[in-house]
């Protein structure tokens, strides 16, 4: 017998008997849509912070220097206390030296930043990411201006008390009102609104939209960090290939500044974005392994289910199988007859599941901050795993319904 | 050798000579003619540690064409043998030549073959498949014969049309009364164009107008040439072939034609 007629007889019990197929698939359809919405969660999360998290936060294919290279709970490993105290700042004479040695085309920018109250004449005071940089931020962050510019290079070296805000400090601050050379505090010292940059949205409901970005030079660069304490430098490569020079160009040249020997380790950290996400990537493989482990024991209990209905489907079939021995079917044709029709129907539990799990995936993530992104080899994987959970199924009851002696068979009432 | 207990008149065949023959050749391929032969089959089942010997030797050779009843008493070992011919059970000794085919010595897989391409089974409760149409249900030994599926609907139409079910062909076997299911069932084992149509008590379910009916079909299909063997425990069933076995205690205790048997045994219909 061919497979196609295996699966339209298959198809045809499958019709017959709706309540109990139904409810012989609901294990297999759990498990598959509980597996296809956690790894849908789990795969966007992740595609999230790779892609918006690492292009907006970070920046693609940028390394940093700084004094650290701690970032998060993967980069932790082996952090050793005392000798990070021992470390000196970043100065400036050390990023001179580092912006020297880069090949062309890579884009540095001196960057320090964290959380700062701004303040302006009839609004509340309010926290408001506060970044001391140069103009090449705008650059490597791809920022561009709804309103007014950035500022220049002549700002930077003179330190102009210069400010550009996110919409959301826009709104805040400067409500109905042309934002543009008005002056936000922070620290107490006035900053005049040259630029608005356009709308940049949320990561993980963290709004990118309270910048505050003012030149390293002006009176925010002492806000943010110590004196002589330039903080970090980001630098960006066109490609991987250039980060990898440049990153190997800047340890060269601040080694050979700070006299390193060779076999001392650096006493600075190049924090590339792999490594700022070598714990994202870690925890994206544990939540999908437990993600997972949970639904795999419904697929086992849908597996049994499935056994549990074969058997008594060749029970109940005795007599159609003797009848159909004696028209010549022959073991390996009652044994696909059964395989498949186990197969089919969980198939078709995983089909439904992988339709309920998509629904379950974008239901979430309608409803709550969570991502949701289908991976597509989740679907196949899903598919696969439906296929083989019947066919695990119904290997024992299809091999018994194939031994069955045709004349006992035929003679079952 | 023809088995015949005393006091049984001698099978007056016509062939009988030749008969002998061939079934006395053994380990020699019968001829072409020859559709059926066996020689000293025997066939026993171990029941808990009794041994029954349901068959004990026994030498059968139709030919071509032949319309044969095979009778006995229940115990007497007719299901057996119609087992044994039909490739549904191997015997213990003995040899079955089917078509010049030696099919006792076969495999599980082999038999199925054998089933599939050369015997036709009616059975006494029709055996349909309940949930298919009559189309589909003739279908079955197509299927199994890997024939396409284009060809198979138009072959199984034909022998639906043949049996004169072509108007419900669509029809399941719960929609079809019992006469016409065992039409569906004659038209599923010929549809094959098996070398012998095996009927296994073919009326047992039916009416006896609906069993007229039926031994008409088979009466019919005879006339085309069909090769038919039909087991059955009633003599006027029986008396509808034209030639009767009659099996006890295992062996083949007569072998006559339907005239001989109907006369042996006072039967009025066999008179025309």
């Amino acid at each position: 017998m061919k497979t196609r007629d295996a699966i339209a007889l298959a198809l045809v019990q499958l019709r017959v008997q709706k309540l109990k197929s139904f409810f012989t698939l609901l294990g297999v359809m759990i498990g598959v849509m509980f597996l296809i919405a956690v790894v849908s969660i789990v795969e966007g999360m992740g595609r999230y912070v790779e892609e918006d998290f690492a292009g907006r936060l970070v920046g693609v294919n940028t390394f940093t220097l700084r004094r650290f290279n701690n970032v998060g709970p993967g980069g932790n490993r082996g952090f050793d206390a005392r000798e990070a105290r021992r470390r000196p700042v970043i100065r400036m004479t050390d990023v001179d030296a580092v912006r020297d040695a880069l090949p062309a085309g890579l884009v540095p920018s001196i960057t320090s930043e964290t959380f700062k109250y701004a303040s302006a004449p009839g609004a509340r005071p309010r926290q408001v990411q506060a970044v001391a940089t140069d103009a090449n931020y705008f650059t490597i962050k791809k920022y561009n201006l709804e309103q007014g510019r950035a500022f220049t290079d002549q700002e930077v070296r003179s330190g102009t008390p210069v400010i550009v805000i996110g919409v959301e400090v826009a709104a805040h601050f400067f409500p109905g009102l042309n934002p543009l050379g008005r002056a936000l505090r922070l620290g107490g010292i006035p900053f005049t609104v040259i630029g608005v940059v356009e709308k940049q949205g949320s990561v993980f409901s963290f709004s990118l939209d309270r910048l505050a970005i003012a030149p390293y030079t002006s009176p925010m660069g002492r806000l943010i960090r110590p004196a002589k304490d330039i903080g970090s430098l980001v630098v960006q490569a066109p490609n991987a290939t250039a980060l990898a020079e440049g990153i190997e160009a800047a340890r060269g040249a601040l080694r050979a500044r700070r006299g390193l020997r060779a076999g001392e380790p650096d006493n600075f950290g190049l924090v590339t974005q792999d490594a700022a996400f070598g714990f994202i990537k870690e925890l994206k493989g544990r939540l999908i392994l437990f993600g997972t482990a949970l639904p795999a024991i419904s697929l086992v209990v849908g597996a049994m289910v499935i056994m549990n209905i074969m058997l008594v489907a060749v029970a109940e079939r005795t007599r159609e199988i003797g009848v159909r021995k004696a028209l010549g079917a022959r073991r390996g044709d009652i044994l696909s007859q059964f395989l498949v029709e186990a197969a089919t129907l969980s198939t078709l539990g995983a089909a439904i599941g992988i339709a309920l799990g998509i629904g379950l995936a974008k239901l979430i993530s309608a409803f709550t901050p969570l991502p949701a992104a289908v991976a597509p080899w989740s679907v196949a994987a899903a598919i696969v795993t439906g296929a083989g959970v019947g066919i695990a199924a119904g290997i024992y009851p299809a091999s018994r319904a194939a031994r069955l002696d045709p004349i006992a068979a035929l003679r079952q009432e | 050798m023809t088995a015949t207990g005393p006091g049984v008149a001698e099978p007056a065949l016509t062939e009988t000579a030749e008969r002998r023959a061939v079934v006395g050749a053994a380990g020699g391929t019968p001829e072409h003619d020859w559709v059926i032969v066996t020689r000293g089959l025997t066939r026993q089942y171990d029941m808990g540690g009794e041994i029954v010997r349901a068959l004990r030797g026994v030498d059968l050779a139709i030919r071509r064409n032949e319309y044969v009843a095979i009778m006995g008493p229940s115990g007497s070992g007719k299901s057996t043998l119609m087992n044994l011919i039909g490739c549904l059970d191997t015997p213990n000794g003995g040899e079955y030549w089917l078509n010049g085919t030696l099919v006792s010595r076969m495999s599980d897989d082999a038999l199925a073959r054998v089933r599939n391409k050369e015997i036709g089974f009616v059975f006494q409760t029709f055996n349909l498949l309940p949930r298919a149409s009559a189309l589909q249900n003739v279908e079955l030994p197509l299927v199994y014969a890997g024939i396409p599926a284009d060809e198979r609907r138009r072959r199984a139409a034909e022998a639906l049309t043949q049996v004169q079910l072509g108007e419900r062909m669509h029809h399941r076997p719960n929609e079809l009364s019992g006469g016409q299911r065992q039409r569906v069932a004659i038209a599923r084992a010929l549809v094959n164009r098996p070398s012998i149509l095996l009927a296994d008590e073919p009326t047992g379910n039916l009416d006896s107008q609906t069993s007229a009916e039926i031994m008409r079909v088979f009466e019919s299909l005879a006339d085309q040439g069909q090769t038919v063997v039909m087991v059955t425990h009633e003599p006027d069933i029986a008396a509808h072939a034209r030639r009767v076995v009659v099996l006890r205690d295992g062996v083949i205790a007569s072998d006559e034609t339907r005239a001989q048997y109907a006369e042996r045994v006072g039967l009025a219909a066999a008179a025309h």
